[in-house]
């Protein structure tokens, strides 16, 4: 029964939003809003790089893990806000999303693209490192990229939230969140997100956090409102 | 036989209501795909039958791997290097590329093997026919050998004649790849990162330490080891070097890897200590004693 709900819903949005495009604005509803934190995160432990010196030389104060990284206002960065049900799968943009090793970390921290979307890994270190991201559902591979090396190219070919890191520096640490429609963001300083051209329709808003776990909100578009949605995430001091 | 039925439909109403709390919003709606209930290998002129190999997998094989094949058996908590998990199917030892399941062959193998160095034995014992039918049995408990295929075998090319720059060439690679960086300068498996590795579950795991033996997880031979580099372990820290190193390169670290395994004889080893600069450093790397500085001489 569950299983009829979920293909049903998608299905009826897609004639819905077939019509929405076929015009010429393809404007729809929005739904915005922002991404907080209550209590005290935990202290982010600065990263010893000493192992690694054509890295720890990038920094002149040693960068901090960012597990959880709290911005101004008491906002939440590294959030992913994405619609969990209600939109239709979403063909990939042919565009790639590109993930830098950079200093011995991931920038971006968390990177959110689509299903079977091109996923670039480039290695900008003067250090060897290997790409070993760890998903569930999707295929575990394991690549070596030394200093100099073309970018990796990969695709996913399911929706899964998936850790990534790298073996031989054990602080690197990232994700890459592979969505299964465009309607996604990724919090920044602020904590503010947007979820643009969204057809009149029943939505399930998520938020995901790789510390704090997944949240979800519904919300009902009608027209070409724009509907606020707030997550407060509840943090831990540990 | 009433309060049974009804015992059944509350269990029935109880199970729709149970979510899988592992996963997330947006997996849900993904259908679970299902492992098949009947499987074939094919190795060689052989084809295995997992419904005979289910019978020897109870009897052989379930204490570690377990009941379901995910690695759980009743010994598993005793083991540190532990069983492997046959529903996640992800193996360390294949000849195809990263990410993609191994040739059922590569699985025979591993039974044939066993593998060093852990608590998984060589199953040479069993008759062949018994080995592919557990091959068969094992791709049961894994969705993926429905929705897969077999990845295809990397190609390896015919071993180029051993010479002295080809061993210096891959001690060059060697440096260049940062195989040391988890391995050591001396391959004795002490690198910088060694301490840090941890496999796909958390667990801690060694890098390969190449002075102890000449017998690596996934066999000895230089193919073997050709294999493991231009594959990976997948599973564990072993990256693949296969989009980075060219096949021409990749025998040159071959042959620089055996100069490694000191301890052990081969034509790698002897050409090397044939020359000058070769004869010194395995010479410096040599244990004359022991720890306590009794007099072992090899």
């Amino acid at each position: 029964m569950q299983w009829k709900r979920v293909v049903l819903g998608p299905t009826l949005v897609l004639a819905a939003s077939s019509v929405a495009f076929a015009g010429p604005n393809p404007a729809g509803g929005t739904i915005s809003g922002k991404v907080t934190y209550e209590g005290t995160p935990a202290k982010m432990k600065p990263i010893d790089m000493s192992k690694e010196p054509s890295c720890a030389k990038m920094y002149t104060t040693p960068p901090v893990a960012e597990t959880v990284v709290a911005g101004s206002g008491n906002s939440l960065e590294d959030v992913v806000v994405y619609i969990s049900a209600g939109a239709p799968d979403d063909a990939a943009p042919s565009t790639a999303a590109v993930f830098t090793q950079k200093g011995c970390r991931y920038i971006p921290h968390v990177l959110a693209f689509q299903v079977n979307q091109e996923l670039k890994i480039v290695n900008e270190d003067q250090t060897s490192h290997n790409i070993h991201p760890l998903p569930k559902l999707n295929r575990e591979w394991n690549k070596s990229q030394p200093p100099g090396t073309p970018a990796i190219s990969e695709k996913y070919d399911k929706a899964e939230f998936i850790p990534v890191k790298c073996n031989v520096h054990p602080w690197m640490h990232g994700n890459f969140a592979v969505m299964k429609n465009s309607h996604y963001g990724v919090t920044a300083d602020g904590g503010a997100f947007s979820l643009a051209n969204l057809p009149p329709g029943k939505y399930t808003v998520s938020a995901w956090h790789e510390s704090y776990g997944d949240q979800s909100q519904e919300v009902t578009i009608s027209g070409n409102e724009t509907k606020t949605v707030n997550f407060v995430f509840k943090a831990k001091p540990y | 036989m009433r309060n049974i039925l009804s015992l059944k439909f509350c269990l029935a109403v109880a199970s729709t209501f149970i979510v899988p709390t592992g996963l997330l919003a947006q997996d849900q709606a993904a259908p679970a795909a299902k492992p098949a209930s009947h499987m074939e290998s094919h190795v060689g002129n052989l084809t295995g039958n997992s419904d005979v190999g289910r019978q020897l997998y109870f009897r052989y094989c379930w204490g570690c791997h377990g009941p379901h094949g995910d690695g759980n058996g009743e010994n598993a908590p005793y083991l540190n290097i532990q069983p492997r998990n046959f529903v996640a199917a992800v193996f360390k030892c294949r000849s195809t590329p990263t990410g993609t399941l191994p040739t059922d062959e590569d699985l025979y193998n591993s039974l044939k093997r066993g593998f060093n160095f852990t608590y998984m034995p060589s199953w040479i014992a069993l008759t062949a026919q018994e080995r592919a039918n557990l091959v068969a049995f094992i791709k049961t408990f894994s969705p993926r050998w429905v929705a897969e295929k077999s990845g295809t075998p990397i190609p390896v090319p015919a071993e180029p004649k051993l010479t002295v720059e080809s061993i210096k060439h891959g001690g060059e690679l060697f440096q260049k790849l940062e195989c040391w960086k988890c391995h050591g300068q001396e391959g004795r498996g002490d690198g910088p990162s060694a301490s840090t590795l941890t496999d796909s579950n958390d667990q801690p795991i060694r890098p390969y330490n190449f002075t102890y033996d000449n017998r690596s997880k996934c066999g000895k031979t230089n193919q073997d080891l050709y294999k493991i580099f231009m594959t990976g372990l997948d599973g564990t820290p072993m990256p693949s070097f296969a989009d980075v190193v060219k096949p021409e390169d990749a025998w040159d670290l071959v042959h620089y890897l055996r100069t490694l395994q000191y301890n052990n004889p081969s034509p790698e080893l002897t050409l090397w200590e044939g020359t000058p600069e070769g004869k010194a450093v395995v010479a410096a790397k040599r244990v004359k004693e022991t720890a306590t500085g009794s007099g072992f001489k090899p």
